[in-house]
């Protein structure tokens, strides 16, 4: 610290404890909520301490759903949505290392027509081009499957551009080994690029995992059964419309359950996640 | 940057590649041209016959006064979630670069609302917000307010706002903050010396110094409020109330999905593609720009 100001360093405090109270109220109200029986969360204002209905609440949500909005079982969207975070993130990663080691450690015709390829993707996120998507994704009968889901949004320019980057610091002295030793492409990329790829893979990993699990748009348009709704989508099919016919207790429950598996990851890969995020968007 | 040591291979290379590539064309190029193409034309309600109209799609487009109307929504809309977010987390970095004890601990507590879904984060908004029942509604009507966004336009815009800002501020945060963290300790302590003090210091070295992330907060912050945020809108206002929190991106899907106006809708996201293109452009100008600060 450059000079001593206790006055200053109490107001820091005081910000930050207001900071961390204003991010954490919608939580806390969310997480109240979702322990309140119908009764007591439509009375005005509502409590601000927890009630009893925890288990029965979260126990509903996950195997029956609300009664008066959407009646779709929570436990089947959590699924859903583990699944499309788990592909989207893995998808992104085995696909785009692949095609960075491609780029970097090849020379071949066409390969910056590839690289530019690539590249443009960057400008064509999936919320200015939806109806054509949904039209391809739907001529190729991908509709309510798990791959319609995940294989549309799988192409990844940034992940491709974290990988090419890595790439090109590791030392040339490393491939002309492997080369004298007799190592082909392939062999070299799984015994010296993948195990130095690890931490740009866990860094990676963490963010893609966040934007699957949370993707809107896409599970939106591409899903119309029940059983196939992501957590996301699923909690917009349980509010109903006014405050009087919405099970806010359910939905409160649901959200919880959401939120909950995207910011356990962040919170306890915190280094990974920061990490990850400062990369991406060099 | 090239590698000076490759492998040969005629084939391998264009089967590592094939897996992107081909995600690529099928799921982006030929979408985007299709977008492109049907910009073009006009489809009678029941889908029997299509006419090619060259700009008829846009001149339509421009002169509607939904469509403008909707441009001004976003404009207020990124410039109120963009300023605000960038206010209050350049607030909280700077605070937060200045504690020594906990800061790893508000560093948590600050930064989990990243993982929050943009759609959460409106329900979650929406019920402390809701018209009869929510807890900050309960407030502001005993500070005699009367809230109700499913009504007033101006109060669903609010609720959008701090429902797209809230969930924002994590992030800014975190660059502020490694921003912050990046600039030499020696020379804030040359100033101290000098006699300034922390205020003069702030607007002297810390904020002219910071001015490359705070730019490319910006853009990343723009691009958020007009892209990312749709979830929020959906799960909350779903553009109401009359039209006035229907940002672009959800005239786009209401246009398309819901009121299958397909040359309509397809006119728009060509607009959109132009907006992103030109966003994008602008990061990669101030990459270059960082480089030589």
């Amino acid at each position: 610290m450059v000079e001593n100001r206790p006055w200053l360093n109490l107001l820091a405090h005081a910000v930050l404890i207001a900071g961390v109270i204003l991010v954490a109220f919608p939580l806390w109200i969310t997480f109240v909520a979702s322990t309140l029986r119908y009764d007591e969360i439509i009375t005005v204002p509502m409590p601000l301490v927890p009630g009893d209905q925890l288990i029965e609440n979260y126990a509903q949500v996950l195997t029956a759903g609300s009664q008066k909005g959407s009646s779709a079982p929570v436990g089947t969207m959590l699924v859903n949505s583990f699944v499309m975070a788990m592909g989207v993130a893995l998808g992104k990663i085995a696909i785009s290392i692949i095609s960075a080691f491609a780029i970097v450690y090849f020379r071949f015709p066409m390969r910056n027509l590839f690289f530019w390829m690539i590249f443009v993707t960057l400008m064509l996120p999936i919320e200015v081009r939806i109806i054509p998507t949904f039209k391809v994704a739907a001529d190729l009968h991908l509709l309510d499957s798990y791959a319609g889901l995940i294989l549309p949004i799988i192409a990844s320019a940034t992940a491709t551009f974290l990988f090419r980057q890595f790439f090109l610091t590791i030392p040339d002295e490393l491939t002309e080994a492997a080369r004298i030793d007799g190592a082909g492409p392939l062999r070299f990329f799984w015994d010296v690029v993948l195990p130095l790829s690890k931490t740009s893979m866990a860094a990676l990993f963490v963010i893609l995992f966040i934007l699957g699990w949370n993707e809107y748009l896409w599970p939106l348009l591409i899903t119309s059964q029940e059983s196939m709704y992501t957590v996301v989508i699923g909690i917009k099919r349980m509010i109903s419309g006014g405050d009087a016919t919405t099970e806010w207790n359910l939905v409160m429950a649901t959200a919880m359950l959401a939120l909950m598996p995207p910011a356990l990851v962040v919170v306890l890969m915190q280094k990974w996640f920061v990490r990850g995020l400062v990369e991406t968007e060099k | 940057m090239e590698k000076r040591v490759v492998f040969r291979s005629a084939w391998l290379p264009y089967v590592l590649v094939a897996p992107q590539i081909a995600i690529t064309i099928v799921f982006f190029f030929w979408p985007a041209a299709q977008a492109v193409y049907y910009a073009f034309l006009v489809q009678d309600p029941f889908g029997n016959s299509t006419e090619f109209v060259w700009f008829q799609n846009f001149q339509e487009l421009f002169r509607d006064s939904h469509y403008l109307e909707s441009f001004k929504i976003t404009a207020i809309f990124s410039a109120l979630v963009a300023f605000s977010g960038l206010a209050i987390s350049l607030f909280l970095a700077v605070m937060a670069d200045r504690v020594v004890r906990g800061a790893l601990a508000y560093k948590t507590l600050l930064i989990w609302p990243y993982a929050v879904a943009p759609a959460i984060a409106g329900v979650l908004w929406a019920f402390i917000f809701a018209p009869s029942i929510g807890i900050a509604t309960y407030f502001l009507r005993r500070f005699g307010i009367e809230w109700n966004w499913l009504i007033q336009g101006d109060q669903a815009m609010a609720l959008i706002v701090i429902a797209a800002t809230w969930k924002q501020i994590s992030y800014n945060f975190l660059f502020f903050l490694a921003g912050l963290q990046s600039i030499p300790r020696s020379l804030l302590e040359a100033a101290a010396i000098d006699g300034a003090r922390p205020w003069r210091r702030f607007w002297t070295i810390q904020f002219p110094l910071l001015s490359p992330t705070a730019f490319f907060l910006l853009v990343i912050n723009i691009v958020y409020a007009f892209f990312g945020t749709f979830g929020v809108v959906d799960a909350t206002t779903q553009g109401g109330p009359a039209g006035s929190t229907q940002i672009l991106v959800y005239k786009v899907y209401n246009d398309g999905v819901k009121a299958a106006d397909l040359g309509g809708s397809a006119a728009q996201s060509v607009v959109l593609m132009a907006i992103v293109i030109a966003l994008t452009v602008a990061q990669f100008k101030f990459v270059e720009r960082k480089v030589q600060y």
